[in-house]
């Protein structure tokens, strides 16, 4: 069967299993979106290039499988860069698919030129540029299996102009032969053994579970090697439904805005357990006074993260399920007895009583200024009012970590944010993503109202294509989190941080963009709205939330500060640590 | 960006402690380079050389590279190679379990009162003169790095006017421990 080179690219997807494609047009792509017309595949055609990179990653994070987007040459590709890096940063299995210019014409300065495979080099797992039609069938299946397996992480194909109206005839793709790549497997029964005996041993022992669990379908293992052990769990950021967050042994979540009880478990531990996470600077704070007195076993499946940047005593490069599961054979035998963390148990628990996460509650959320509701309150009612498993999206910022801070998350891949790159405006984009990937479960957004300026335009995608997100904005007219910095370490010197809380106007932007849209500013209208959206699945969803400007995330350790240097909120500043 | 940003290159002799010789086989493929050169310099890896050329077969090359551990943990860079899709094998050379080799070109000013002194320090260190002028002297030296950087030494006093090296290539010793590439 003899096809073109387009029609190859896609009959490749649809081999791929592919169910949707997230995508812009223009000159050099235009070939590849022709056989769209005829292919099983569902194209959301969003409002910039952007989005498709962040629908693709929401996409991705709650389905577990690739998520694909395409645009074409130039400006289509450099948009899509910021999702690159995104997916990148957080391990996100992506396929990109840029368009190029004819390959005669690469190195010309072309119309819409632009070098695709260097500038998406540092910001890829790898990238291919197509330089025949008969190529394709082999490095689209390579793209899948190296976004996919091992470290997952964005691969990006491009694809010249020529290339695609080439003619070729149609062939399966070879079995995946890439010699330079092998992720490991089965961990070393030494190392498993030698962990085995540091858990074993240990008095003041913390779980401290990254994203790796959740990218290894490794809930089940966690949940039977804390069952087995009795050893409290953290959940890192991009770790967050690796663990049920009802379980008494959950401690929260570690880091800058952590929970006192999660960041200071890890400063006393004498033990660390780190499955599937990187020891992230937000994490850590200040590396050389980072949980000093505790030996770490360190388990991930890229074994550049052991070391990096604290040096395991146990380094385990292996899947993490697979670890799990050698750990735990390794343990049972030994018959561990649960008081023996019995002193350590009750520490925690005292801390947990002592610091638990507060805010002004003021009179059941009645805020101090008129006209606006605290955030924290907001998604204390967002959690109660919506169904257990619910997925949330949120930017970055201050919302974030309210989030982040105030909801329970109990299942795998119910929460989607963008951890290690921190991009503003990942949320509407991503919500969609993750709507079109799970669309039986309900989707809400958490935003800010800065956030929520950058990417905003793809509603209009969510109403064209009816995608029914709904999107709370905790708008405090401020960039809050740079609000905060400047508060705490620029003597209330606000630089550039305030956006006005009407300008734009919300409601009227997002019923413009085909949502139905709530204002609220008052904590009795909380609860009312959040229903009359919840009921709502025929369109999207906007509810402006305003919010207290006043309000600060706590608790907060200062960058370069030590953890144990963490700021709690100022109702608990006198407590005895 | 160069490639030698953070080196040190300014500094004489080229073999020392915190050196370390890296042999990559990497797949023959369009921008495999770039990708290990992007890799040192967004990490803040730094190489003091690099050559490259290809293997008996076609469809690898080798790739010897000298790295500079004050920058990085070695196993943190050879890792770091490691995640490259087309780098296939990636080991490091000790010196006592390699050999190792180094090509230099060097011209250097010949005037009449210092010549024969000139003439006699390159037949001493076994360079071949590959063209003299009345104002100067083109030499090689190949070998192991150490000779060239004393060649190099004792050519400066009579004024190099330019200098050219390969870098360090090596390949592991027959009789040496560890894997074959």
């Amino acid at each position: 069967m003899e096809l073109t080179g387009a029609q190859a690219l896609i009959k490749s997807l649809e081999a791929q299993g592919v169910e949707v494609l997230f995508g812009l047009p223009g000159g050099a792509i235009l070939p590849v979106y022709d056989p769209i017309i005829d292919s099983s595949i569902r194209h959301v055609l969003v409002r910039h290039e952007q989005g498709a990179g962040h629908a693709a990653e929401g996409y991705a994070q709650v389905t577990g499988r690739a998520g694909v987007a395409m645009v074409t040459s130039g400006p289509g590709a450099t948009n899509v860069v910021t999702p690159l890096a995104d997916a990148m940063m957080d391990s996100i299995p992506l396929v990109v698919i840029t368009g190029q210019v004819a390959s005669a014409a690469i190195g010309t300065d072309a119309f819409q030129e632009v070098d695709t495979t260097g500038i998406t080099m540092g910001v890829t797992k790898h990238n291919y540029l197509v330089t025949s039609a008969d190529d394709i069938a082999d490095v689209v299946a390579e793209a899948f299996h190296l976004a996919t397996t091992g470290r997952p992480g964005p691969v990006l194909i491009d694809f010249p102009k020529d290339v695609a109206n080439a003619r070729t005839a149609w062939r399966e793709p070879r079995p995946v032969d890439l010699p330079g790549y092998a992720p490991p497997g089965a961990p070393d029964e030494e190392a498993v053994q030698a962990a085995a005996a540091l858990i074993a041993a240990a008095r003041r022992p913390v779980i401290y579970a990254g994203g790796g669990i959740l990218k290894a379908n490794a809930t089940e293992a966690l949940r039977r090697f804390v069952d087995l052990t009795g050893i409290p769990v953290v959940t890192t950021l991009m770790g967050r439904g690796a663990f049920p967050e009802s379980d008494p042994r959950w401690l929260g979540m570690p880091g800058m805005h952590g929970s006192y009880t999660a960041v200071t478990a890890m400063q006393q531990a004498d033990l660390l357990v780190a499955l599937g996470t990187r020891f992230d600077d937000r994490v850590t704070g200040r590396v050389d006074a980072f949980a000093p007195r505790a030996k770490v076993i360190h388990v991930d499946i890229d074994r550049a993260e052991l070391g990096k940047v604290r040096r395991p005593d146990v380094p385990i490069a292996a899947d993490c399920c697979a670890a799990i599961d050698a750990l735990c054979e390794a343990l049972g035998p030994l018959g561990l007895a649960a008081e023996r963390l019995g002193e350590w148990i009750a520490t925690l628990a005292a801390w947990r009583e002592r610091f638990p996460l507060t805010y002004d509650r003021s009179d059941s959320g009645q805020p101090a200024v008129p006209g606006t509701v605290k955030p924290q309150f907001v998604l204390e009612e967002l959690r109660r009012l919506t169904p257990p498993e619910t997925v949330l999206v949120s930017g970055v910022g201050q919302h974030q970590m309210w989030a982040a801070q105030f909801w329970r998350f109990e299942e795998p891949r119910s929460w989607v944010n963008s951890g290690g790159l921190g991009t503003m405006g990942f949320a509407v984009p991503a919500a969609l993503g993750a709507k079109v990937g799970r669309p039986d479960k309900m989707v809400w957004a958490v935003d800010g109202d800065g956030c929520f300026q950058m990417t905003a335009q793809e509603l209009v995608t969510a109403t064209a294509e009816r995608i029914p997100v709904k999107v709370a904005i905790l708008n405090n007219a401020y960039l809050g989190m740079v609000r905060q910095w400047q508060h705490m370490f620029y003597e209330e010197r606000y630089s550039e941080v305030y956006l006005s809380p009407d300008l734009p106007d919300y409601v009227r932007w997002a019923e413009a963009m085909g949502c139905v849209a709530f204002r609220v500013s008052a904590p009795e209208e909380v609860e009312p709205t959040i229903e009359k959206a919840n009921e709502i699945d025929d369109r999207p969803v906007v509810v402006d939330f305003r919010i207290d400007s006043m309000e600060q995330v706590y608790p907060m350790v200062p960058a370069g500060a030590s953890n144990d240097d963490i700021v709690v909120h100022p109702s608990q500043a006198g407590l005895p640590r | 960006m160069s490639l030698l940003a953070n080196s040190t290159g300014a500094e004489a002799g080229s073999v020392r402690p915190r050196h370390h010789m890296v042999a990559l086989v990497v797949e023959n493929k369009a921008g495999v380079l770039a990708r290990i050169a992007g890799l040192f310099s967004r990490r803040g890896f730094n190489i003091f050389s690099l050559a490259v050329a290809p293997t008996e077969d076609p469809r690898f090359s080798r790739v010897s590279i000298v790295v500079d551990v004050e920058s990085a943990p070695l196993q943190q860079i050879l890792d770091q190679l490691d995640k490259l899709v087309n780098v296939v094998h990636i080991s490091e050379l000790h010196p006592d379990a390699a050999h190792e080799a180094e090509l230099l070109l060097i011209t250097v000013s010949a005037p009449e009162p210092t010549r024969a002194a000139l003439e006699a320090a390159i037949a001493q260190h076994g360079a071949r003169v590959l063209e003299a002028t009345e104002r100067a002297v083109t030499a090689l030296l190949a070998g192991d790095p150490a000779a060239l950087d004393s060649f190099e030494e004792a050519m400066r006093p009579h004024g190099i006017v330019e200098l050219q090296r390969t870098g360090r290539i090596a390949l592991r010793k027959l009789g040496a421990a560890g894997d074959a590439p």
